[in-house]
């Protein structure tokens, strides 16, 4: 695994995406809030795109007719057939066990580091200034 | 048969109003003569169809058999079994009166219990549930401590699916006496049997149970009653089997993608079902050969699932061939015995009525 500049960091915002190419995989980076993470764009049920589908927070229950709602735009639904995949992990929330889309780390780095390399910045061009966000892949 | 067997579906007939009128308080036993309410007969099961009663089981006039005599002739004592459940197929669910189907029910289950569950200690039966939910409490409460009744009973074409809440204190109760809920083929005609419209023929409406006891599945399942009540047994009787497994991929492949709806249901639909349901074997709808039969029992994902039935007297099968065909061997002690067991808990008590 190598580290991929895949943008800079105010490219995508909280609640934003991007699907980047690294490695030779099509990878899409959300922003959760300040964090950033990373799948595979490819829903592991039928190879749809995940970055494709909503975002939408984890609707659970402890008894019937009651809602409890939490984490807001943290997981994203497959467009096709809706499946929802927690984007901290990855995993289904139906079945986090055996149906999961691959997380590849993500992180912030500043310019100023990846200047130094070794990077593969590919065609981002890096400036001292800016933060950026690199994906392991 | 084994001796040991439990027969999960036997339907003594009623054989008019008549048998029923002292069972009834003064005021129902005089207002039915007064009324003219001789016959009380559902177009579920309509009594000169050939699949209604079995030929050779007829009486005079072929008329149903309505006597534990010819169950014992017909049945119990020709094939041997330890238990037989009765499930009254009298359609109290008629009626728009509650008060006329609390009476008529409470009737049946008086009649049962004397001219039935007293006259031969292998007999028991399901409690018939009236339309009204108080009624059916009532009844409930009144007849649980007779151990004899073994669950309560309605139909899979009610007035409104039975998983919605108003029905939770119908399920909280059967959950605290040990009570199955048993749901057996037949509507109550308030809707038509399928979903767009009013069938033409018998074996149009006949097969559209499969359809309400989906629906009434469904209901269950989504409404969350086993999560609730998870104390809370299901029988499917007289449903068929075959459409089980197809209808449960569907149910699961959709709770996948639209969960978020219903987020008490926290596991599989399939696993729930699997759980909580079980169904009896006649009719079966299955293929005949025994390979492919075994290829359908495994869509079941359990052998748990299946209790053992003879719906008598409807018409299933010829001569003794109680056993339906490709069913494995292997299969028939869990399916005659240990299911029913599991599934009847108070089978095990001795009688204490």
């Amino acid at each position: 695994m190598s580290r991929h500049v895949v943008a800079p960091v105010s490219e995508i915002p909280p609640g934003g995406r991007k699907v980047v190419e690294a490695a030779g995989k099509r990878i899409v980076v959300f922003n959760l809030d300040g964090e950033f993470f990373a799948l595979l764009d490819r829903c592991p049920h039928q190879g749809s795109q995940l970055s494709g589908g909503i975002l939408c927070g984890l609707t659970q229950s402890d008894e019937p007719g009651h809602y409890r709602f939490s984490r807001a735009g943290e997981f994203v639904r497959c467009p096709w057939h809706q499946w929802e995949f927690d984007i901290r992990t990855g995993k289904s929330w139906f079945d986090p066990r055996r149906t999961k889309v691959r997380p590849f780390p993500a992180g912030v780095a500043e310019g100023s580091e990846l200047v130094e390399g070794p990077y593969t910045a590919e065609t981002i061009p890096v400036r001292v200034e800016e933060a950026y966000v690199v994906v392991e892949a | 048969m084994t001796a040991s067997a439990i027969d999960c579906d036997l339907h003594p007939g009623v054989p008019s109003v008549a048998t029923l009128l002292p069972y009834m308080d003064e005021y129902w036993r005089h207002t039915l003569v007064e009324r003219g309410i001789e016959v009380l007969e559902s177009a579920s099961y309509p009594p000169n169809a050939p699949t209604s009663v079995r030929a050779d089981w007829r009486g005079p006039k072929g008329r149903a058999p309505s006597t534990v005599g010819e169950l014992q002739t017909q049945a119990l004592d020709r094939w041997g079994a330890a238990f037989g459940i009765l499930n009254p197929l009298f359609p109290v669910q008629l009626p728009f009166s509650r008060d006329m189907s609390a009476a008529m029910a409470r009737a049946v289950n008086d009649w049962i219990r004397a001219e039935w569950l007293d006259r031969d200690d292998r007999l028991r039966a399901s409690i018939l549930l009236p339309n009204g939910l108080e009624d059916a409490l009532a009844e409930i409460e009144r007849l649980a401590p007779d151990r004899r009744f073994v669950q309560a009973m309605v139909l899979c074409m009610g007035e409104t699916p039975i998983g919605r809440r108003e029905w939770w204190p119908l399920h909280a109760a059967l959950e605290k006496h040990g009570l199955p809920l048993a749901i057996h083929a037949g509507s109550a005609w308030r809707h038509p049997p399928t979903s767009v419209g009013w069938p033409s023929w018998h074996v149009e409406e006949y097969t559209s149970n499969i359809y309400g006891f989906q629906a009434t599945l469904a209901s269950l399942v989504t409404e969350g009653v086993f999560a609730k009540f998870p104390g809370l047994k299901v029988v499917l009787v007289e449903s068929g089997v075959s459409w089980l497994p197809a209808f449960l991929w569907r149910l699961t492949k959709s709770w996948k993608g639209v969960r978020f709806e219903i987020p008490w249901i926290d596991r599989p639909p399939a696993e729930i079902v699997r759980d909580h349901v079980r169904l009896t074997v006649r009719p079966f709808d299955g293929p005949e050969d025994a390979e492919q039969m075994k290829r359908l029992l495994d869509h079941l994902r359990s052998d748990e699932l299946l209790l053992w039935a003879t719906d008598w007297p409807h018409a299933h099968f010829d001569g003794d061939d109680t056993v339906p065909p490709g069913l494995p061997e292997g299969l028939l002690t869990k399916i005659m015995v240990d299911n029913p067991r599991a599934t009847y808990a108070r089978l095990a008590e001795g009688v204490s009525a």
